[in-house]
Formats: C-alpha cells, sequence, structure tokens
C-alpha cells in the first residue's frame, strides 16, 4: 500500500479545510495507507490538546485519537509555527509530535503522492 | 540514492495571509532535510511566482518598519543565496504592469551568486510536469 503526506495550513474550526484533511486520512488508512499529516500556520492548533467540542464547532480530537492509534497515521506539527501561536510542547495531543519544516520535506519524500489542502 | 523535486507554486498575495511565507520558509526548510533522510538522498525545490503570486517578488518591502517582521523579499534572497531555483511569470508580470527593475532577481547585497529568472508561464507548467511533487501556495 501506499503513503500519503497532507500538508494543510488552514485554521482550525474557522476553516473546514482540516475537517476535510482528517476525513481524506481516516479513508485512505481503513484502505490500508500510511498518511503523515502536517501541519503549520494555523493548522498547528489541530494537534492543541484540550480542545473543547460544540455542537455549533467541528470536533476532530476523536477521529485524530482513533487514527493515531491505528499506527498507520502520524501527525506533526510545525513546531516554530506552535510556538508563534503561543502553543508549547507541553500543549500537544498525546501521539502528536511537533518537528521542524524539513521533517515535512522528508516525509514528502518518501512519500507516494503529496497534498497540500486549504489556504487559510 | 534519489533527488526528488518538489515545485513551490505561490500564487497568493504577500502579507495578506501566511501562505507565500509558510511556502518560502518550506523551501528554504530543503538545506536541512538531508537530516531525515538516507545518504545521498536530497530534495531539490523549485520556486514558481504565478498570478498574483508575482507581487511578493517586489523590491523595497517594509514590512520590518510596518509589521515588525521579515519581508518576504528576505526571503526571496535568501534562497537566492542558498542557490534555489526561483521563477517569476513573464505574463502575469506583464499583466499588472511590473517590470524587470522593480523585482526582486537577484541577492548581490547579502552575497549571493544566483539570480531569478522571469520565464514565460510555459516554462513553469514544464517544471510543473516534471517535478515529483507539486504545492499550491
Amino acid at each position: 500500500m501506499g503513503k500519503l503526506t497532507i500538508g494543510c495550513f488552514s485554521s482550525l474550526v474557522g476553516s473546514l479545510s482540516l475537517d476535510f484533511a482528517v476525513k481524506l486520512s481516516e479513508v485512505a488508512v481503513k484502505k490500508g495507507h500510511k498518511v503523515d499529516l502536517w501541519v503549520s500556520g494555523n493548522a498547528t492548533m489541530l494537534s492543541k490538546k484540550g480542545q473543547r467540542a460544540f455542537k455549533d464547532y467541528s470536533s476532530l480530537q476523536k477521529t485524530l485519537k482513533e487514527l493515531l492509534e491505528t499506527g498507520s497515521f502520524q501527525m506533526t506539527a510545525c513546531e516554530a509555527c506552535a510556538e508563534a501561536r503561543g502553543y508549547h510542547k507541553e500543549d500537544t495531543m498525546e501521539g502528536c509530535k511537533r518537528f521542524s519544516m524539513d521533517w515535512y520535506l522528508a516525509s514528502c519524500f518518501s512519500a507516494d503522492r503529496v497534498l497540500l489542502i486549504g489556504g487559510d | 540514492m534519489a533527488i526528488k523535486k518538489f515545485a513551490f507554486i505561490i500564487r497568493s498575495l504577500p502579507y495578506k495571509t501566511e501562505a507565500s511565507r509558510l511556502a518560502m520558509t518550506h523551501a528554504i526548510a530543503s538545506q536541512s532535510v538531508e537530516i531525515y533522510l538516507e545518504d545521498g538522498d536530497n530534495v531539490e525545490p523549485v520556486v514558481c511566482f504565478i498570478g498574483d503570486g508575482v507581487f511578493n517578488c517586489l523590491k523595497n518591502q517594509q514590512a520590518m518598519k510596518h509589521y515588525g517582521i521579515t519581508s518576504l523579499e528576505q526571503h526571496i534572497k535568501n534562497s537566492l543565496l542558498l542557490d534555489l531555483n526561483i521563477m517569476i511569470c513573464k505574463e502575469d508580470i506583464d499583466r499588472f504592469g511590473i517590470t524587470e527593475d522593480s523585482l526582486i532577481m537577484d541577492a548581490e547585497d547579502i552575497g549571493g551568486e544566483t539570480n531569478a529568472r522571469i520565464v514565460p508561464y510555459s516554462e513553469i507548467a514544464k517544471i510543473m510536469e516534471s517535478v515529483d511533487h507539486l504545492q499550491f501556495f
């Protein structure tokens, strides 16, 4: 099976691009593929723990937790983008990683397909 | 051992969103990607400015003065200093009435030896067809 690397820069809640990226990851993992999800810019907030679900807003925490437990899905946040937003290492959701942007390029290197989803 | 080519296609306006800045910082990150790769493997980035994205290439940006942040101009110059391949779409600068002398074409002031190139869109299209991975910002 293949490896998919998805880059996302869209904001959490304010855009549904992250929802799309996570749903796509879910489908790909169910089909047996491996997925690396890179969250940079405003999208780093997706990997922050302690998000509270409201009916008015989409909530991806449960799906992400299930995806991370599969072992076929990795979510990595851009460290500089996170720190710039006051989101520190200890705030990171369990199972998520934080690296610099070269990690994303390395993931792209070994990916069969790369998708960059969403703008702001 | 492999070299993979990545194209960063920038079509966003500077400063309105973070998109073009993220494109530049990700492209520049190719300089340290080797730490994650096998010996001999590497990434070769090419950065292309098209559509509204050509405005990122204007000279004399004052981002530090007005926003207190590094300018896209500085990122482009840093890219040239690192010998990244930078292309600017000729049809789009013509469309906006932008002339070559108002664009960041080199980084000589910081010791760069590589120049940006103004090229027809057909050349950028060929790049997009030839690279391993293509990303639009």
